[in-house]
């Protein structure tokens, strides 16, 4: 189950809509060992291209160090699709399956009025969709503490 | 003194759970080569069957990426910092 305030969602499907046609990606960071994603970092799609995305190699050197130095975890790595579903493809699998810790969300921009938000977790080569409860937006400074770890 | 190998979190199952381990050698694939005798299976997942990088892993000598260095050729030395990271990527 992947929980994820109504602010975080709607920054990355603008994001996606903004990239769009191109595909557009980025992470959501969050306390370590909390599974909660707080803090969101569009990242560049180096593949500028409409059917795949790659990470910036430094760009995402520097994002470990910034993620670590914060004491932080990617919660979420977050791409587009942009003529498709927004279910994993067989190259999200492959690449999927080196972060089995980040709940792996896909949107997909085909339709430009309808939104497809969707959560994934891939591990060893398998896809599993998951529940996406989506929390009111909320200062995150009051709203941290109260909420509930992930089960 | 020694090379210091920062490891991710889906390889540590080969380092026993460590986050970073030490080796030694001229080159990155000498030192994954001395890696491997340690924590078996380690290099197979780092170089490919052809001796080049897996293209699902990023490698950084101190804070560059190696692929613009001189890949798995790259010179190394007593002190440097060599971290490893998860490509993130897909379609």
């Amino acid at each position: 189950m992947l929980r994820i305030r109504q602010d975080l969602v709607d920054e990355i499907v603008a994001h996606a809509r903004r990239d769009h046609p191109d595909e557009a990606c980025g992470v959501i960071t969050g306390p370590a060992g909390s599974d909660r994603p707080e803090r969101c970092i569009p990242m560049l799609n180096a593949a500028r291209s409409p059917t795949f995305f790659e990470f910036d190699s430094q760009d995402l050197f520097r994002l470990y160090r910034d993620v670590d130095d914060r004491d932080e975890e990617i919660v979420v790595i977050y791409h587009s699709h942009t003529a498709t579903e927004a279910y994993p493809s067989r190259t999200d699998v492959q690449f999927g399956s080196l972060s089995p810790d980040s709940h792996w969300v896909l949107v997909s921009t085909r339709d430009p009025d309808e939104v497809e938000f969707r959560s994934f977790r891939i591990a060893d080569g398998e896809v599993t969709e998951e529940p996406v409860e989506v929390l009111a937006a909320s200062p995150l400074s009051e709203a941290a503490p109260e909420s509930s770890p992930s089960q | 003194m020694a090379i210091e190998v920062r490891i991710p979190t889906i390889l540590r199952s080969y380092t026993g759970g460590e986050k970073a381990v030490e080796g030694k050698g001229d080159t990155l694939a000498d030192l994954f080569a001395d890696l491997d005798a340690r924590h078996g299976g380690l290099r197979e997942r780092l170089v490919g069957g052809d001796g080049s990088l897996n293209r699902f892993v990023n490698v950084y000598l101190n804070d560059e990426d190696v692929r613009f260095l001189g890949g798995i050729e790259t010179p190394v030395s007593d002190g440097d910092v060599v971290t490893i990271l998860p490509a993130v990527a897909g379609g």
